[in-house]
Protein backbone atom coordinates (compact mmCIF):
# COMPACT_ATOMS: atom_id res chain seq x y z
CA UNK A 1 0.00 0.00 0.00
CA UNK A 2 0.87 3.16 -1.00
CA UNK A 3 2.52 5.54 1.77
CA UNK A 4 4.04 8.62 0.36
CA UNK A 5 1.77 11.01 1.34
CA UNK A 6 2.63 10.52 4.65
CA UNK A 7 5.34 12.54 4.55
CA UNK A 8 3.31 15.21 3.09
CA UNK A 9 0.70 15.00 5.53
CA UNK A 10 3.52 15.13 8.16
CA UNK A 11 4.56 18.97 6.84
CA UNK A 12 0.99 20.02 6.48
CA UNK A 13 1.20 19.09 10.11
CA UNK A 14 4.25 21.45 10.75
CA UNK A 15 2.45 24.21 9.26
CA UNK A 16 -0.49 23.85 10.86
CA UNK A 17 0.14 22.92 14.75
CA UNK A 18 1.68 26.17 15.11
CA UNK A 19 -0.92 28.62 14.71
CA UNK A 20 -2.75 26.33 16.61
CA UNK A 21 -0.06 25.79 19.69
CA UNK A 22 1.34 28.89 20.18
CA UNK A 23 -0.91 31.11 21.67
CA UNK A 24 -1.99 28.69 23.75
CA UNK A 25 1.76 27.74 25.11
CA UNK A 26 3.66 31.34 24.73
CA UNK A 27 4.08 32.87 27.74
CA UNK A 28 3.43 36.05 26.14
CA UNK A 29 -0.01 34.60 25.67
CA UNK A 30 -0.38 33.92 29.55
CA UNK A 31 -0.42 37.67 31.03
CA UNK A 32 -2.17 39.90 28.21
CA UNK A 33 -3.57 42.91 29.34
CA UNK A 34 -7.23 43.70 29.79
CA UNK A 35 -7.77 45.43 26.56
CA UNK A 36 -6.37 42.64 24.50
CA UNK A 37 -8.48 39.99 26.34
CA UNK A 38 -11.81 42.33 25.62
CA UNK A 39 -10.45 42.07 22.11
CA UNK A 40 -10.18 38.43 21.93
CA UNK A 41 -13.47 38.00 23.69
CA UNK A 42 -14.79 39.56 20.52
CA UNK A 43 -13.32 36.84 18.21
CA UNK A 44 -15.47 34.46 18.91
CA UNK A 45 -18.66 35.96 16.92
CA UNK A 46 -16.53 37.98 14.78
CA UNK A 47 -14.74 34.61 12.45
CA UNK A 48 -17.79 32.45 13.52
CA UNK A 49 -20.07 35.21 11.52
CA UNK A 50 -17.69 35.79 8.55
CA UNK A 51 -16.84 32.06 8.30
CA UNK A 52 -20.83 31.54 8.20
CA UNK A 53 -21.35 34.43 5.93
CA UNK A 54 -18.31 33.47 3.79
CA UNK A 55 -19.56 29.76 3.46
CA UNK A 56 -23.01 30.77 2.04
CA UNK A 57 -22.89 34.16 0.24
CA UNK A 58 -19.67 33.94 -1.64
CA UNK A 59 -19.61 31.51 -4.47
CA UNK A 60 -16.44 31.00 -6.64
CA UNK A 61 -17.47 29.99 -10.31
CA UNK A 62 -15.76 28.28 -13.49
CA UNK A 63 -13.33 31.48 -13.84
CA UNK A 64 -12.27 31.22 -10.15
CA UNK A 65 -13.42 34.95 -9.40
CA UNK A 66 -15.65 34.76 -5.96
CA UNK A 67 -19.32 36.37 -6.33
CA UNK A 68 -22.02 37.21 -4.16
CA UNK A 69 -24.83 34.72 -4.06
CA UNK A 70 -27.79 35.02 -1.97
CA UNK A 71 -29.56 31.24 -2.72
CA UNK A 72 -31.15 28.11 -0.32
CA UNK A 73 -28.07 28.13 1.44
CA UNK A 74 -28.14 31.99 3.17
CA UNK A 75 -31.96 31.75 3.61
CA UNK A 76 -31.35 28.05 6.16
CA UNK A 77 -28.50 29.75 7.75
CA UNK A 78 -30.11 32.83 8.52
CA UNK A 79 -33.37 30.59 9.77
CA UNK A 80 -31.25 28.75 12.32
CA UNK A 81 -29.45 32.25 13.38
CA UNK A 82 -33.19 33.43 14.33
CA UNK A 83 -33.76 30.32 15.41
CA UNK A 84 -30.91 30.21 17.66
CA UNK A 85 -31.69 34.28 18.43
CA UNK A 86 -35.32 33.14 19.25
CA UNK A 87 -35.40 29.98 21.45
CA UNK A 88 -31.68 29.63 22.47
CA UNK A 89 -31.48 26.24 20.90
CA UNK A 90 -28.89 25.07 18.67
CA UNK A 91 -29.85 22.09 17.46
CA UNK A 92 -33.36 23.18 16.70
CA UNK A 93 -32.13 25.49 14.35
CA UNK A 94 -29.67 23.11 12.68
CA UNK A 95 -32.53 20.84 12.11
CA UNK A 96 -34.74 23.38 10.44
CA UNK A 97 -31.33 24.79 8.02
CA UNK A 98 -31.11 21.17 7.02
CA UNK A 99 -34.97 20.27 6.45
CA UNK A 100 -34.86 23.66 4.29
CA UNK A 101 -32.13 23.10 2.49
CA UNK A 102 -33.17 19.55 1.82
CA UNK A 103 -36.96 20.01 0.96
CA UNK A 104 -35.64 23.04 -1.33
CA UNK A 105 -33.46 21.09 -3.40
CA UNK A 106 -35.83 18.40 -3.65
CA UNK A 107 -38.00 20.67 -5.28
CA UNK A 108 -35.54 22.17 -7.66
CA UNK A 109 -35.13 25.51 -5.52
CA UNK A 110 -31.71 24.65 -4.62
CA UNK B 1 -11.30 22.05 35.01
CA UNK B 2 -10.09 25.52 36.38
CA UNK B 3 -12.77 26.77 38.23
CA UNK B 4 -14.09 30.27 38.38
CA UNK B 5 -13.41 32.57 41.29
CA UNK B 6 -16.75 34.27 41.88
CA UNK B 7 -18.82 32.09 39.36
CA UNK B 8 -22.03 33.66 39.33
CA UNK B 9 -25.36 32.78 40.85
CA UNK B 10 -28.07 31.51 38.03
CA UNK B 11 -25.19 29.79 35.82
CA UNK B 12 -25.67 26.38 34.86
CA UNK B 13 -24.60 23.56 36.80
CA UNK B 14 -21.81 22.28 35.09
CA UNK B 15 -24.26 18.75 34.51
CA UNK B 16 -26.68 20.71 32.81
CA UNK B 17 -24.01 22.78 30.91
CA UNK B 18 -21.89 19.09 29.80
CA UNK B 19 -25.85 17.80 28.65
CA UNK B 20 -26.47 21.62 26.69
CA UNK B 21 -22.54 20.86 25.34
CA UNK B 22 -23.85 17.30 24.23
CA UNK B 23 -26.89 18.41 22.98
CA UNK B 24 -24.68 21.55 20.48
CA UNK B 25 -22.68 18.71 19.33
CA UNK B 26 -25.00 16.65 17.62
CA UNK B 27 -25.32 18.31 14.63
CA UNK B 28 -21.75 19.01 14.95
CA UNK B 29 -20.99 15.21 14.57
CA UNK B 30 -23.60 14.39 11.52
CA UNK B 31 -21.51 17.17 9.46
CA UNK B 32 -17.97 15.98 10.33
CA UNK B 33 -19.10 12.20 9.81
CA UNK B 34 -20.76 13.39 6.70
CA UNK B 35 -18.13 15.66 5.05
CA UNK B 36 -15.07 12.77 6.40
CA UNK B 37 -16.71 10.38 4.05
CA UNK B 38 -16.52 12.61 1.51
CA UNK B 39 -13.27 13.76 2.36
CA UNK B 40 -12.27 10.09 1.95
CA UNK B 41 -13.87 9.88 -1.29
CA UNK B 42 -12.06 12.57 -2.62
CA UNK B 43 -8.72 11.08 -1.43
CA UNK B 44 -9.41 7.71 -2.80
CA UNK B 45 -10.52 9.97 -6.57
CA UNK B 46 -6.94 11.54 -6.42
CA UNK B 47 -4.92 8.54 -5.83
CA UNK B 48 -4.82 8.60 -1.93
CA UNK B 49 -4.84 4.81 -0.47
CA UNK B 50 -6.06 4.33 3.02
CA UNK B 51 -3.44 4.97 4.96
CA UNK B 52 -2.44 8.24 3.60
CA UNK B 53 -6.08 9.36 3.58
CA UNK B 54 -6.19 8.85 7.56
CA UNK B 55 -2.52 10.17 7.71
CA UNK B 56 -4.29 13.58 6.65
CA UNK B 57 -7.89 12.91 9.07
CA UNK B 58 -5.51 12.46 12.19
CA UNK B 59 -2.24 14.76 11.28
CA UNK B 60 -3.45 17.65 9.61
CA UNK B 61 -6.95 17.53 11.14
CA UNK B 62 -8.11 20.48 9.18
CA UNK B 63 -10.56 19.80 7.24
CA UNK B 64 -10.63 22.58 4.11
CA UNK B 65 -7.00 22.50 3.70
CA UNK B 66 -7.19 18.26 3.66
CA UNK B 67 -10.13 18.58 0.45
CA UNK B 68 -7.52 21.46 -1.05
CA UNK B 69 -4.28 19.23 -1.08
CA UNK B 70 -6.68 15.95 -2.06
CA UNK B 71 -7.08 18.70 -5.14
CA UNK B 72 -3.77 19.81 -5.88
CA UNK B 73 -1.89 16.26 -5.74
CA UNK B 74 -4.42 15.35 -8.12
CA UNK B 75 -4.20 18.08 -10.36
CA UNK B 76 -0.22 17.55 -10.06
CA UNK B 77 0.86 20.29 -7.94
CA UNK B 78 4.25 19.67 -6.18
CA UNK B 79 4.25 19.10 -2.32
CA UNK B 80 5.80 22.89 -1.39
CA UNK B 81 2.56 24.95 -3.57
CA UNK B 82 0.00 22.36 -1.00
CA UNK B 83 2.33 23.17 1.96
CA UNK B 84 2.06 26.67 1.40
CA UNK B 85 -1.44 27.16 1.18
CA UNK B 86 -2.24 25.03 4.17
CA UNK B 87 -0.23 27.28 6.41
CA UNK B 88 -2.07 30.26 4.52
CA UNK B 89 -5.30 28.49 5.24
CA UNK B 90 -5.13 27.47 8.63
CA UNK B 91 -3.37 30.59 9.83
CA UNK B 92 -6.85 31.32 11.15
CA UNK B 93 -6.15 28.76 13.89
CA UNK B 94 -4.14 31.75 15.62
CA UNK B 95 -7.69 33.27 16.36
CA UNK B 96 -9.00 30.70 18.16
CA UNK B 97 -6.10 29.27 20.14
CA UNK B 98 -5.47 33.42 21.24
CA UNK B 99 -9.07 33.54 22.45
CA UNK B 100 -8.93 30.40 24.46
CA UNK B 101 -5.87 30.70 25.72
CA UNK B 102 -6.67 32.47 28.74
CA UNK B 103 -9.80 30.36 29.60
CA UNK B 104 -6.65 27.59 29.19
CA UNK B 105 -3.59 28.74 30.77
CA UNK B 106 -4.15 26.92 33.97
CA UNK B 107 -3.71 23.72 32.32
CA UNK B 108 -0.53 21.74 32.31
CA UNK B 109 1.56 22.77 29.22
CA UNK B 110 1.33 19.08 27.72
CA UNK B 111 -2.51 19.10 27.81
CA UNK B 112 -2.74 22.59 26.07
CA UNK B 113 0.21 21.10 23.69
CA UNK B 114 -2.42 18.41 23.37
CA UNK B 115 -5.30 20.82 23.01
CA UNK B 116 -3.64 22.51 20.03
CA UNK B 117 -3.69 19.80 17.94
CA UNK B 118 -7.62 18.96 18.36
CA UNK B 119 -8.39 22.38 17.72
CA UNK B 120 -10.53 23.21 15.15
CA UNK B 121 -13.57 25.54 13.80
CA UNK B 122 -16.19 23.50 15.58
CA UNK B 123 -14.26 22.37 18.27
CA UNK B 124 -13.61 26.55 19.08
CA UNK B 125 -16.82 27.29 18.77
CA UNK B 126 -18.27 24.67 21.06
CA UNK B 127 -16.07 24.76 23.71
CA UNK B 128 -15.78 28.88 23.51
CA UNK B 129 -19.75 28.65 24.01
CA UNK B 130 -19.93 25.68 27.03
CA UNK B 131 -16.95 28.20 28.87
CA UNK B 132 -19.22 31.41 28.71
CA UNK B 133 -22.12 29.15 29.78
CA UNK B 134 -20.40 28.15 32.45
CA UNK B 135 -18.06 30.83 33.49
CA UNK B 136 -14.81 28.68 33.58
CA UNK B 137 -12.59 26.45 31.44
CA UNK B 138 -14.13 22.73 31.64
CA UNK B 139 -11.30 20.97 30.49
CA UNK B 140 -13.58 17.70 30.20
CA UNK B 141 -15.82 19.58 28.08
CA UNK B 142 -13.21 20.85 26.01
CA UNK B 143 -12.30 17.26 25.32
CA UNK B 144 -15.88 15.81 24.40
CA UNK B 145 -16.39 18.43 21.66
CA UNK B 146 -12.67 18.33 20.57
CA UNK B 147 -12.75 14.29 20.18
CA UNK B 148 -16.53 12.91 20.55
CA UNK B 149 -17.43 16.07 18.53
CA UNK B 150 -15.26 16.60 15.86
CA UNK B 151 -12.00 14.39 15.68
CA UNK B 152 -13.57 10.68 15.85
CA UNK B 153 -16.57 11.07 13.66
CA UNK B 154 -13.92 12.96 11.03
CA UNK B 155 -11.53 9.95 11.62
CA UNK B 156 -14.06 7.07 11.21
CA UNK B 157 -15.69 8.60 8.53
CA UNK B 158 -12.52 9.13 6.72
CA UNK B 159 -12.18 5.29 6.81
CA UNK B 160 -16.05 4.80 5.90
CA UNK B 161 -15.25 7.14 3.03
CA UNK B 162 -11.90 5.41 1.28
CA UNK B 163 -12.89 1.86 2.07
CA UNK B 164 -16.27 2.03 0.48
CA UNK B 165 -17.98 5.59 0.78
CA UNK B 166 -20.21 5.48 -2.55
CA UNK B 167 -22.95 3.49 -0.98
CA UNK B 168 -23.54 6.63 1.18
CA UNK B 169 -25.61 9.45 0.05
CA UNK B 170 -23.63 13.07 -0.93
CA UNK B 171 -24.45 15.16 2.08
CA UNK B 172 -25.61 17.79 0.09
CA UNK B 173 -28.37 15.83 -1.38
CA UNK B 174 -29.88 15.39 2.46
CA UNK B 175 -28.94 19.15 3.43
CA UNK B 176 -26.07 18.00 5.85
CA UNK B 177 -23.78 20.60 3.97
CA UNK B 178 -25.60 23.14 5.29
CA UNK B 179 -24.74 22.06 8.90
CA UNK B 180 -21.07 23.95 9.43
CA UNK B 181 -22.23 27.09 8.11
CA UNK B 182 -25.41 26.91 10.07
CA UNK B 183 -23.50 25.80 13.30
CA UNK B 184 -21.31 28.86 13.00
CA UNK B 185 -23.92 30.94 12.40
CA UNK B 186 -25.86 30.13 15.50
CA UNK B 187 -23.03 29.44 17.56
CA UNK B 188 -21.63 33.47 16.77
CA UNK B 189 -25.26 34.24 17.97
CA UNK B 190 -24.84 32.76 20.47
CA UNK B 191 -22.06 34.45 21.59
CA UNK B 192 -23.39 38.10 20.77
CA UNK B 193 -24.66 38.77 23.96
CA UNK B 194 -24.08 42.67 23.97
CA UNK B 195 -23.57 45.46 21.90
CA UNK B 196 -19.59 44.84 21.07
CA UNK B 197 -20.32 41.12 20.22
CA UNK B 198 -23.26 42.09 17.71
CA UNK B 199 -20.82 44.74 16.04
CA UNK B 200 -17.93 42.80 15.96
CA UNK B 201 -19.57 40.41 14.37
CA UNK B 202 -21.73 42.37 12.20
CA UNK B 203 -18.29 44.11 11.04
CA UNK B 204 -16.78 40.80 10.58
CA UNK B 205 -19.54 39.51 8.61
CA UNK B 206 -18.75 43.16 6.31
CA UNK B 207 -15.37 42.44 6.13
CA UNK B 208 -15.53 39.40 4.93
CA UNK B 209 -17.66 39.54 2.27
CA UNK B 210 -16.24 42.83 0.97
CA UNK B 211 -12.47 41.19 0.97
CA UNK B 212 -13.76 37.77 0.11
CA UNK B 213 -15.27 39.25 -3.33
CA UNK B 214 -12.16 41.49 -3.93
CA UNK B 215 -9.06 39.25 -2.42
CA UNK B 216 -10.57 35.32 -1.24
CA UNK B 217 -13.13 34.03 0.55
CA UNK B 218 -10.85 32.59 3.00
CA UNK B 219 -8.96 36.21 3.14
CA UNK B 220 -11.99 37.66 4.09
CA UNK B 221 -12.63 35.29 7.03
CA UNK B 222 -9.53 36.12 8.32
CA UNK B 223 -9.87 40.23 7.63
CA UNK B 224 -12.82 39.67 9.03
CA UNK B 225 -12.20 37.73 12.39
CA UNK B 226 -8.69 40.27 12.77
CA UNK B 227 -10.90 43.31 12.04
CA UNK B 228 -14.37 42.44 13.39
CA UNK B 229 -13.53 42.66 17.30
CA UNK B 230 -11.67 46.09 16.48
CA UNK B 231 -15.05 47.49 15.01
CA UNK B 232 -16.68 46.31 18.61
CA UNK B 233 -14.11 48.09 20.78
CA UNK B 234 -14.91 51.30 19.02
CA UNK B 235 -18.83 51.15 20.71
CA UNK B 236 -19.04 52.49 23.61
CA UNK B 237 -20.05 50.49 26.78
CA UNK B 238 -23.69 50.94 27.26
CA UNK B 239 -24.06 50.97 31.12
CA UNK B 240 -20.57 52.30 33.20
CA UNK B 241 -22.08 50.96 35.99
CA UNK B 242 -21.49 47.78 34.76
CA UNK B 243 -18.22 46.58 34.89
CA UNK B 244 -16.59 45.12 31.24
CA UNK B 245 -13.85 43.32 30.60
CA UNK B 246 -11.53 45.71 30.69
CA UNK B 247 -12.16 46.71 34.33
CA UNK B 248 -12.28 43.28 35.35
CA UNK B 249 -9.22 40.98 36.24
CA UNK B 250 -7.28 39.10 33.67
CA UNK B 251 -8.57 35.75 34.66
CA UNK B 252 -10.20 33.86 32.76
CA UNK B 253 -13.56 33.72 35.13
CA UNK B 254 -13.99 36.98 34.45
CA UNK B 255 -13.62 36.71 31.19
CA UNK B 256 -17.19 36.90 29.57
CA UNK B 257 -19.90 38.77 30.66
CA UNK B 258 -20.73 39.76 33.74
CA UNK B 259 -24.70 39.05 33.22
CA UNK B 260 -24.87 35.51 32.19
CA UNK B 261 -28.24 35.35 32.39
CA UNK B 262 -28.47 35.94 28.80
CA UNK B 263 -24.91 34.39 27.97
CA UNK B 264 -24.85 32.40 24.90
CA UNK B 265 -27.09 29.70 24.60
CA UNK B 266 -27.61 29.37 28.17
CA UNK B 267 -30.63 26.40 29.29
Amino acid sequence: MNVGLVGLALLMFAVTYPSRAIPLLAPAFERLPPRALEYLRLVGPAVLGAIAASQVLLTTGAGGHPTFHVGIDAVAVLACAALVAWRRNLFLGLLVAVVVAAVARALGAG
Amino acid sequence: MTLAQGAEPGAPTLRAARRRLLFDMLGIVASAAGFGVVFGLTARANGFSPIEAVAFSVMVFAGASQFIAAGMIGAGFGWPAVVVLTGLVNSRHLLYAAALGPWLRDRPRGERALMAHVLTDESFALSLVHFRRLGFADRRGYWLAAIGGVFIPWNVATVVGVLGGQVIPDPRVVGLDIVFPAAMAGLAVGLATGRREVVAGVAAVGIALVVGLAVDPRAGVLAGGFLGPVAGLLVPRRDPAVPEADELPADPASFSVPNRSDDGLAP
